[in-house]
C-alpha cells in the first residue's frame, strides 16, 4: 500500500457513510425505477408483472396525449423559466441595485414571500387569481378590460405566470449576488472611457456573468421541468389535457389509469428532456 | 452519529475492508430509524382500519361513526385495541393510497373500507382476503341482498367483502324554479329529450339559474364516469359497456357517440354550469351545499344520499328542502323498458391479504355488521339499506323524506362491470366526456378516441349496434 494510495482512501473515508446511504436510497430507487419501466406493471387489476422490452416506449411515442405533454412541457419550460424566471429576476436584481433602501426592502421581501409560500398554497392563491370571477378578472373589469376564462382557454399561459411568480425570487437572488461580485474598478474604467450604459452591459456585466447565468438557467430549467403541484392545484392538468405537462401526465397514467410501468417509462423520458437541457447549457459554460 | 475511529490510528492490514466495514455499520446506524417499523404489521392485538376522511371538514359521519364501533369493539374484546387510520383525500387518490399500502406486508392494514367497484381489480392484484371461510360461519349473512353480495363477489366466484350500504342515482329538481318555469311539480322525464326541454325551459325562463347538472369530466372522476355517463350509457342498451357473455369489452357502439352527443348539447346550449365550474374537483360540495340550497340550479342528476345532508342534523342543515325539491326517475334514451335508469354502487369492508391479522380484523366486520350498528350507519350516512332486516326497520323507513323513491330503484339498478381494467375504462369515459364539453371534439371523434384508448389496455369486440 503506497503513502498517496492510503492518503486517498483516508480522505474517502469520512464521505463513506454519505456514499453507502445514496447508494441505498436514491442509487438503489432509481435503478429499480428504469427496471419497472420496461415491464407491464400496474398498480391494481394484475396478479403480476412481466418484462415488455420497449413496448412502453413505443406506445408513448405512439400515444397523441404523450406528444401533446411534451410540446406543453417545452412551452411551460420556455416560457416560465427560460423567458419569465430569468429575465424578470435579472431585471430585478439589476433595478434593485439602484433603489433605495425602503424599496428595495420591500420589493425583496414580496418577491421572496411568492417563493417561501408551500406550493400547494401558492397552487390556490394564484387558482383563486386566475378563476372566471376570481381577482384578475376583477381588476379588468374595474379597468373596463375585456376579461378572459383563464384557466379554461389559456391555462397553460395561467400556470407559466403562476410559475414565474413562484420562482423569480430564486434567480433574483443569484443575479443579485453575482451583480454585488462584478469589481467596481472595472466598471469605473469603462465610465472613464465613456462607454454608455447598454455597452457597459454588453461588454462587462454579461461577459462577467456568463457563468452564473447558465448555473442558473440550468437550476431554473430542472426546477421547472418537475413542477407538479402547481399545476395539479390549478387545473389538475385540464381541461381536456390543455395543461397537462409531463409530470401531470405521468401521475395521471401511473396512479389515476394505474399504468405504473407506462408512467415511469415517461418518467425516463422526462429524465431524457432534463439532461439535454443540461448538456446543452454545460456546453455554454465550457466556451471560455 | 458517531462515526468508526479515522483509520490513521492504528495502521491498518486490510485498509479496504475495514473502511467499508466502518460504512456498512454507520449506513446501518443512520438507516435503523428509517426502517424502524418494527415487525411488520406491529402489534398483534392492535388491529388497523383503514378508511376514507372526506375532504369537506364539515363531514365526519364515517369518523364518528367508527370511533363509536371502536369503543365497543374494545370494551368487548379486552385487551384488543382498533386503531384508526383516516385517509383525508379525493376517492381517486384515496384509492390510490391505499393500493399502495397493501402491496407490503410491512404497510398492509388489516381491515380496508373497499369501493366495491375497485374489488375485481384488486383481487385480481393479490390485495384482498376471500372471506368465504368467515361467512359460513356467520349468522347474518343471509340477511343480505343478493344485489348487495353481488357488489362484493369477485370474477372467481368467491366473496371478498361485507357490503355496508348501496346507494341509487336520480334527479333531484327544485319545484319553486319548476313553477317560475311553467313545469310541473310532478314531473317525470320518459327520455333524454324531455330533460334537455325542461332545462331549456328553464334556461328560456328563469334567467340567473343553471338548468341542468351532471357530473363531467376528469375532475370530479369517478362521480362523472357512473353517476354523469353511465346514467346516459345505461340507458341505451342492455350491457352498453362490457358484454359478460363474450367477456369483452364494446367499441364502436352509437350508445356511447348518443351519450356525448347528450354531453355536447348540456353545454354547448348552455343548459349546464360554466364548464369551469362542471369540471372542477369540488363541484360535489358545491351542488350540495350551494348550488342546490340557494335556488342556483334547477335539476341535478345525482345520488340518493343529498337529503342526508340537509336535515337538522346533517353537514348543511337547509329546513325547506324537503318541500321544495322533488325527485324523478332518470329516464332510459327514448323510454325504452324498464323506461328508469339507476346505477348503484356501495362501499364494503375487506381484509387485506398481506394483513397478519384476519381473524381479528373479522371480528371488527361483525362488531360493525351487527344489526343496530348497520341499521345506525345507513341511517347516519343516508344510505340505502343491503340488508332486509335493516330495510324492513321503521327507522330506515322514516329516516329521511324520499327514501322510500331511491330504495324503490333497486328494483331497476345496474351494477358498473367491476373487471380489473375499470378504473382504466372510467378514465377513458371521464377524458371523452371532458373532450365534448369543453368543445375540443365532436362526440364521434371522442368515441374513436374512447375505442382507441380501450384497445390498448383491454380484450374489447367491435360491436356497431
Amino acid at each position: 500500500m503506497t503513502a498517496p494510495r492510503r492518503r486517498a482512501l483516508t480522505r474517502w473515508l469520512p464521505l463513506a457513510p454519505a456514499t453507502v446511504l445514496l447508494l441505498l436510497f436514491l442509487a438503489g430507487p432509481v435503478v429499480w425505477c428504469v427496471g419497472i419501466a420496461f415491464t407491464d406493471t400496474r398498480l391494481t387489476g394484475q396478479a403480476s408483472a412481466s418484462w415488455v422490452g420497449l413496448a412502453n416506449f413505443r406506445h408513448a411515442f405512439a400515444d397523441e396525449n404523450f406528444r401533446n405533454a411534451v410540446v406543453l412541457t417545452l412551452v411551460f419550460t420556455v416560457l416560465s423559466s427560460l423567458v419569465g424566471q430569468n429575465t424578470l429576476g435579472f431585471a430585478l436584481a439589476a433595478l434593485m441595485r439602484h433603489a433605495s433602501r425602503p424599496v428595495r426592502a420591500v420589493t425583496g421581501t414580496i418577491v421572496i414571500a411568492a417563493w417561501v409560500v408551500p406550493e400547494i398554497v401558492a397552487g390556490f392563491l394564484l387558482y383563486t387569481f386566475f378563476h372566471r370571477r376570481g381577482t384578475l378578472n376583477a381588476i379588468l373589469e374595474a379597468l373596463h378590460l375585456p376579461t378572459q376564462n383563464w384557466l379554461f382557454t389559456l391555462p397553460i399561459l395561467a400556470v407559466s405566470f403562476a410559475n414565474v411568480w413562484r420562482g423569480t425570487a430564486f434567480s433574483m437572488l443569484v443575479y443579485s449576488a453575482a451583480l454585488d461580485g462584478i469589481p467596481q474598478d472595472v466598471t469605473e474604467a469603462a465610465l472613464v472611457d465613456g462607454a454608455t450604459g447598454l455597452r457597459r452591459f454588453r461588454h462587462i456585466t454579461l461577459p462577467m456573468l456568463r457563468r452564473t447565468i447558465g448555473t442558473n438557467l440550468m437550476l431554473n430549467t430542472l426546477q421547472t421541468l418537475s413542477v407538479f403541484g402547481l399545476i395539479w392545484s390549478m387545473t389538475r392538468g385540464g381541461p381536456a389535457h390543455r395543461s397537462e405537462t409531463l409530470p401531470v401526465f405521468m401521475y395521471d397514467q401511473a396512479f389515476l389509469k394505474s399504468l405504473i410501468g407506462y408512467g415511469t417509462a415517461v418518467a425516463l423520458l422526462l429524465l431524457l428532456v432534463g439532461g439535454l437541457f443540461s448538456a446543452v447549457y454545460l456546453r455554454l459554460l465550457r466556451e471560455e | 452519529m458517531r462515526t468508526s475511529s479515522p483509520a490513521r490510528t492504528a495502521a491498518p492490514t486490510r485498509p479496504v475492508t475495514r473502511v467499508l466495514l466502518a460504512a456498512a455499520l454507520t449506513a446501518a446506524a443512520l438507516a435503523g430509524p428509517l426502517t424502524a417499523c418494527g415487525a411488520p404489521g406491529g402489534d398483534p392485538d392492535t388491529v388497523r382500519v383503514v378508511y376514507q376522511r372526506s375532504t369537506d371538514n364539515k363531514y365526519r359521519i364515517l369518523d364518528d361513526y367508527l370511533t363509536g364501533v371502536k369503543r365497543q369493539f374494545e370494551r368487548e374484546h379486552p385487551g384488543r385495541r382498533m386503531e384508526l387510520v383516516p385517509v383525508q383525500a379525493a376517492q381517486d387518490d384515496y384509492a390510490v393510497k391505499v393500493q399502495q399500502m397493501m402491496r407490503s406486508p410491512r404497510t398492509a392494514p388489516d381491515l380496508v373500507r373497499e369501493d366495491t367497484s375497485l374489488i375485481d381489480s384488486d383481487v385480481a392484484s393479490g390485495y384482498l382476503r376471500p372471506l368465504d371461510d368467515k361467512l359460513a360461519g356467520w349468522q347474518d349473512w343471509k340477511r343480505y341482498l343478493p344485489a348487495a353480495k353481488a357488489l362484493v363477489t369477485a370474477e372467481d366466484g368467491r366473496t371478498y367483502g361485507v357490503p355496508d350500504g348501496t346507494d341509487t342515482r336520480g334527479l333531484w329538481f327544485n319545484k319553486e324554479i319548476f313553477a317560475r318555469a311553467g313545469l310541473p311539480a310532478d314531473w317525470q322525464p320518459r327520455t333524454w329529450d324531455d330533460v334537455l326541454a325542461a332545462a331549456r325551459a328553464v334556461r328560456e325562463r328563469v334567467p340567473g339559474v343553471i338548468p341542468f347538472h351532471l357530473y363531467t369530466g376528469k375532475g370530479p372522476g369517478e362521480a362523472a364516469a357512473m353517476q354523469g355517463f353511465e346514467m346516459l350509457l345505461y340507458g341505451t342498451g342492455r350491457d352498453p359497456l362490457y358484454d359478460p357473455a363474450r367477456k369483452k369489452w364494446l367499441t364502436g357502439r352509437q350508445g356511447l357517440v348518443d351519450a356525448l352527443e347528450f354531453v355536447r348539447t348540456v353545454y354547448s346550449e348552455k343548459l349546464g354550469p360554466d364548464p369551469t365550474d362542471a369540471l372542477d374537483p369540488n363541484v360535489s360540495t358545491r351542488v350540495t351545499a350551494e348550488w342546490l340550497p340557494k335556488g342556483k340550479l334547477a335539476i341535478a342528476l345525482d345520488g340518493n344520499w343529498l337529503g342526508k345532508n340537509w336535515q337538522p342534523d346533517g353537514s348543511r342543515p337547509w329546513p325547506a328542502w324537503s318541500r321544495v325539491l322533488g325527485r324523478a326517475a332518470f329516464p332510459t334514451q327514448h323510454g325504452a323498458a324498464p323506461g328508469r335508469v339507476s346505477l348503484s354502487g356501495g362501499w364494503a369492508w375487506a381484509v387485506a391479504a398481506r394483513s397478519r391479522k384476519a381473524d381479528l380484523a373479522w371480528q371488527v366486520v361483525e362488531t360493525l355488521q351487527t344489526r343496530s350498528n348497520a341499521l345506525d350507519w345507513t341511517v347516519r350516512d343516508g344510505q340505502i339499506a343491503v340488508r332486509d332486516d335493516v330495510a324492513a326497520d321503521a327507522r330506515y323507513r322514516t329516516y329521511v323524506p324520499g327514501i322510500d323513491f331511491f330504495t324503490g330503484l333497486v328494483a331497476v339498478t345496474r351494477h358498473r362491470p367491476a373487471l380489473p381494467v375499470y378504473p382504466q375504462v372510467s378514465s377513458a369515459l371521464q377524458e371523452a366526456m371532458e373532450e365534448v364539453a369543453t368543445g375540443d371534439a365532436a362526440p364521434a371523434r371522442a368515441a374513436r378516441d374512447y375505442d382507441e384508448e380501450l384497445r390498448s389496455f383491454a380484450d374489447t369486440a367491435g360491436d356497431g349496434r
